[in-house]
């Protein structure tokens, strides 16, 4: 089993009638993904790609049994999304817009407290892929996943393609790769994902991938420490980023003393978790270290 | 984005919190005029998007007119340099000349978000004048935090609960102030708004006589008139280049220059280098939406930096189709001299097509199958 979808996920794509939604619409699709409809208000009765669209996300669950969203919506009225889709009863809410202002996730986190059965993922991530019950719900190139024993979960997009490829290359398949976003304020956070890793038996080893800004690794090493029971092989990435330089990510910023590369593997390390320090080598490390 | 602390202060004053009498200054002249008409003593600020003015000399006291001629010119037109700027330092194009207050005492007050807590936090301290992060490195237990819930807003017992923390008299005066601060915070999508020092007069009146706002970029889209407010001056001009194409650069003392899809594989592969034993140039991600012209802009950026000796292309095509990017580079060699070596690293979306591309064009770029493999010919590479 996979980690927050399985084989009775249907999913709806807020958002479909753009540039990105449609494009990313069709290869979820070819990837296997059942995708049932769409969103997008005033075209109801469209169809992209063969999936219907409606208007609001209520009726698209009335008419489809659609369950677990994933938004494309531009950054302006992904909020209204989100709320939307947590409003209509949709568990699984995978947000991929970037460009979401922080006070506005502030806001959308708030509301989202009172709505604990509710799981959101980013924004500003490259979203979720389940290989073993062919499912993406995000925009990763699905054909460098196989199924498999390792979990991971991510701050990056294109960096997590690099680690999940080398981990295929290296004869490791993965349950469920995540990408939880690079903004200030995420939906999920490391130990969200970790804790739904601890409970899935397929996964039997996870590999975490932190960068500079903010505290949430050193916060999941102590999560790691007092209850995790898999084994984790860790990368942070940054050790060489300047001060008070933003690094592309809106939550990438080293400004006060903790959010540095080198005090978040320090702080992982101290807990006992395995630091990958080469990425060049990674999946082989990830091989030797988790014996799998 | 950053702005100055005269623009940040005007900000203050239409939110009703008090700042001392200023003048804007240009040139020497306007600097004497301005204090002439504030009357002496005054302080002159030179205004640059940086910390650590004061202690770098930035921030003078002069008790005559010769002595607002002497520090303005000292300061005009050329770069200060503070522990924030880097060793170019910044160029100092305006001073705010200031009227000089007789200080009581200093304050800290600071708003930001905190990142664990989803929620804004804003955080005073009796170490005034101190940075935030020395204050919390050398003495913790003279911060004293409110966190805020979005929906209300700060409430009044928690602006009156930090007004009996730093121990001011005048609560009702003091938590006005607390409420303007928070109300810029959010009508602006500030990212930090800081008062630093936040001074009581000797006649017993609170000034903000430091003025910080940092804003969220992400938000800018719906504050035309703060967006105005940049000034490119402050910018590396590289970096400023980059910007306008939707490009995130970051310049580094190093001399690989790299071009990557993805900021977190960007700073890995700037960590890559460095354990290769060269340093990184720059950090530069195109995105995951990077079109032929972005990537052509990009190529030429990292080829206009006279430090680069070498430039390594690491793509994990996703969006970004490999070959989009070999069409990118192959116009941008077009247009410019390529006289340093080029390693490229293709994997991902179309990769066969990006590696047929940039072989039959002619061009002279040397290939790695993987970071590994990239990684051994930097390191050689840099040995000879």
């Amino acid at each position: 089993m996979a980690i927050l979808v399985d084989e009775d996920t249907r999913v709806l794509v807020q958002g479909i009638t753009g540039k990105e939604g449609a494009f990313h619409t069709r290869q979820m699709i070819s990837y296997g993904t059942k995708v049932v409809a769409g969103v997008t208000p005033g075209r109801g009765g469209k169809k992209i790609e063969g999936v219907p669209v409606f208007n609001t996300v209520e009726e698209a669950i009335e008419k489809t049994g659609a369950n677990a969203s994933v938004i494309f919506v531009p950054a302006p009225f992904a909020p209204d999304a989100i709320f939307e889709a947590a409003d209509a009863g949709i568990k699984v809410i995978v947000c991929i817009t970037e460009g979401i202002p922080t006070l506005d996730m502030v806001k959308v986190k708030r509301y989202l407290k009172d709505k604990p059965h509710v799981t959101l993922i980013g924004p500003n991530c490259p979203g979720l892929i389940a290989p073993g019950v062919r499912c993406k719900m995000g925009i990763m190139p699905g054909h460098i996943h196989v199924p498999g024993p390792i979990g991971v979960v991510s701050r990056s997009g294109t960096l997590t393609y690099e680690i999940d490829y080398q981990l295929t290359c290296s004869g490791l398949g993965q349950s469920t790769c995540i990408g939880i976003g690079g903004d200030a304020i995420l939906g999920s956070n490391f130990i969200d994902i970790l804790r739904l890793f601890n409970e899935d038996e397929e996964t039997r080893g996870v590999v975490l991938v932190g960068e500079i800004g903010g505290t949430a690794e050193q916060e999941a090493a102590r999560y790691i420490k007092n209850h995790f029971r898999k084994p984790v092989v860790a990368f942070i990435a940054g050790r060489t980023a300047p001060k008070d330089k933003r690094m592309g990510h809106a939550g990438a910023i080293i400004s006060g003393g903790q959010d540095t590369a080198e005090e978040k593997i320090k702080a992982l390390r101290e807990e006992g978790i395995f630091i990958a320090e080469d990425l060049g080598t990674l999946g082989k490390t990830v091989k030797d270290v988790m014996r799998l | 984005m950053k702005i100055h602390e005269y623009q940040a202060k005007e900000i203050f004053s239409k939110f009703g919190i008090p700042v001392p009498p200023s003048r804007l200054a240009t040139t020497v002249e306007e600097a004497r005029d301005g204090a002439v008409e504030l009357g002496m003593p005054v302080a002159i600020k030179a205004q640059i998007q940086a910390g650590g003015r004061g202690k770098a000399g930035g921030v003078k006291l002069a008790n005559n007119l010769k002595e607002v001629e002497d520090i303005a010119k000292g300061l005009l037109g050329r770069p200060l340099i503070t522990h924030q700027t880097g060793a170019q330092g910044k160029i100092v194009q305006k001073l705010l000349i200031e009227k000089a207050l007789e200080i009581k005492q200093e304050f800290y007050v600071g708003l930001t978000i905190d990142r664990s807590k989803n929620c804004p936090v804003m955080m005073v301290s009796t170490a005034g004048g101190m940075e935030i992060e020395d204050i919390a490195k050398e003495r913790p237990e003279l911060i004293f935090k409110q966190f805020i819930d979005p929906l209300f807003g700060i409430l009044p017992y928690q602006a009156r609960s930090l007004c009996f923390k730093l121990g001011v008299k005048d609560v009702g005066e003091v938590s006005k102030l607390f409420f303007a601060l928070y109300k810029i915070f959010v009508q602006y999508d500030c990212s930090l708004a800081e008062i630093n020092p936040l001074i009581l007069t000797e006649d017993e009146k609170f000034f903000a006589l430091d003025a910080k706002l940092n804003f969220d970029d992400s938000g800018l889209y719906r504050h035309p008139e703060i967006k105005e407010m940049l000034d490119p001056s402050q910018l590396d001009p590289l970096e400023y280049e980059a910007s306008k194409y939707r490009l995130n650069y970051v310049r580094l003392d190093g001399d690989v220059g790299i071009m990557v899809n993805g900021a977190g594989l960007a700073m890995a592969t700037m960590d890559v280098i460095k354990l290769s034993g060269a340093r990184p140039a720059n950090f530069l991600d195109v995105g995951g939406g990077a079109n032929v012209e972005m990537i052509s802009k990009g190529f030429e950026i990292l080829l206009s930096d006279k430090n680069v000796r070498l430039i390594f292309i690491n793509i994990f095509g996703g969006i970004l189709r490999c070959d989009t990017l070999a069409k990118g580079l192959i116009e941008a060699a077009k247009r410019v001299k390529i006289d340093v070596p080029i390693l490229i690293r293709l994997e991902g979306t179309n990769v066969e097509d990006g590696r047929k591309m940039l072989n039959e064009s002619g061009l002279n770029f040397l290939v790695a199958k993987d970071i590994y493999e990239a990684a051994k010919k930097i390191t050689e590479i840099q040995k000879t």
